[in-house]
């Protein structure tokens, strides 16, 4: 990237966080419920004490469970002005009514106070019928309370994770996390090493060791979904200044060990390369990510990748910065 | 430059991570080999691939990628979209090809780190 990039401005993240918000966040999580509605029937006069006593600024309008429109203080002023507050609400009320459902995202109902000026939205469920009431207010509320939680939630995980070592104390701490490896899952291929890099994260890794590790786990992974036969297990044990990767599977072991270390060497068939897999260059990988790494093969009974990685990079050039 | 810049001139179909498209995009890489890009992409970069499987995401999420632009309309399992909506990946698809939308992103003054 060039020099004369405008520097991000601050506090995207959180501008970025708050967008993401809207879209993870259900309307149901937000809206208020239950509603007060009138019927079309109503008095204005009635409708005039619902909004005062209820301290609210409009009401949908619902006959025989349907959504039949929505009255709000302005149509309310309109009959004041006329002098007609006698007149049933069915003569003042909107009855094109915009709604939202309420298995839909925060952004819809964004979209649509955007687009219709409206200030409240009536939410509805797949059968049309009225389950509660949707203001510009209860989506900010919402959304504070969203990331006030997320924000407090990882914050803790973070803070819990990255005292283990200290509040644990023996004279060898380890943490051993173990996944299953299934072969020929590619569906599921590099969710254990996924797993692993966020576990390292919140022990409070820095930057630099979680992407060595995540790239060695990551290609360890895929090599028991690749080439075993009944798959493995792959192990990430934890210690305060290192950790180590295991990748065990029972089959059907290495042939060559010094030929499958070389780069660009791989007995990976056809319809697996054409995936983009089977290069050929993932022990590669892991060797320079690893700080040591040893490969334990016998063919017709399996394969046992051990690979450790040092938490104290400063000691050693990166890995990956070439 | 942003991504969202690049989806904008390049056209790019926004499949998911619609929500991150403001992140700062720190290089390119372009390769179909998962352990090269595994091997060489870096953090921030915008990976261009004819891959379209779910692995694809594992490594983006992985290596904290900021992109991933499909090339030449790839069909993208419903799979692929689901996960890169959960691991927060962006995942965009032109029917470019690789080497068009390269040649385009270096117009744009997206650099290889090479």
């Amino acid at each position: 990237m060039r020099d004369h990039e405008p520097a991000p401005r601050p506090r995207v993240s959180d501008i970025t966080k708050v967008q993401e918000l809207a879209y993870q966040l259900k309307i149901q999580q937000v809206m208020t419920s239950p509603v007060v509605t009138v019927t079309p029937e109503t008095r204005m006069a009635d409708l005039k004490e619902i909004l005062r006593t209820r301290r609210i600024s409009g009401t949908p309008v619902v006959e025989g469970g349907q959504l039949v429109g929505i009255v709000s203080i302005e149509d309310l002023i309109k009959a004041l002005e006329r002098g007609a507050l006698d007149s049933p609400v069915a003569q003042w009320m909107t009855s094109r009514v915009v709604t939202v459902r309420a298995d839909d995202s925060v952004i819809e109902a964004v979209k649509r106070f955007a687009q219709y000026r409206v200030g409240r939205l009536p939410v509805v469920d797949a059968e049309g019928r009225l389950v509660g009431i949707l203001t510009g207010g209860d989506i900010t509320r919402g959304l504070l309370a969203a990331i006030g939680l997320g924000y407090q939630e990882e914050e803790i995980h973070r803070y819990r994770a990255s005292h283990i070592f200290e509040d644990i104390e023996s004279d060898n701490t380890s943490l051993i996390l173990r996944y299953k490896v299934r072969a020929r899952d590619f569906q599921r291929g590099g969710e254990a090493s996924s797993k692993i890099r966020r576990a390292l994260t919140r022990l409070g890794g820095s930057p630099q060791v979680v992407r060595r590790a995540a790239i060695a786990a990551y290609e360890a992974e895929m090599n028991i979904i690749i080439h075993t036969t009944p798959g493995g297990e792959l192990v990430a044990e934890i210690q305060p200044h290192q950790m180590r990767i295991l990748a065990v599977d029972h089959g059907p072991g290495i042939e060559d060990v010094e030929r499958a270390m070389q780069p660009g060497y791989s007995t990976a068939p056809e319809w697996i390369r054409e995936l983009g897999f089977g290069a050929g260059m993932g022990l590669t990988n892991i060797q320079k990510c690893a700080d040591e790494m040893h490969l334990e093969s016998k063919l017709g009974v399996g394969t046992r990748l051990t690979i450790i990685i040092r938490l104290h990079p400063e000691a050693q050039t990166p890995p990956g910065s070439r | 430059m942003k991504v969202r810049e690049i989806v904008q001139a390049l056209a790019l179909e926004v499949l998911a991570g619609e929500p991150l498209l403001d992140r700062p995009v720190t290089g390119g890489y372009a390769s179909d080999l998962l352990s090269r890009v595994m091997a060489a992409a870096k953090a921030g970069n915008v990976w261009v691939t004819l891959q379209s499987h779910p692995n694809v995401v594992a490594v983006a999420s992985l290596l904290d990628l900021a992109a991933v632009i499909v090339t030449e309309g790839s069909a993208v399992e419903p799979g692929t979209v689901q996960r890169a909506q959960e691991q927060r990946v962006v995942l965009l698809r032109t029917p470019h090809d690789t080497f068009t939308v390269v040649a385009k992103l270096a117009a744009m003054g997206v650099e290889g780190s090479a």
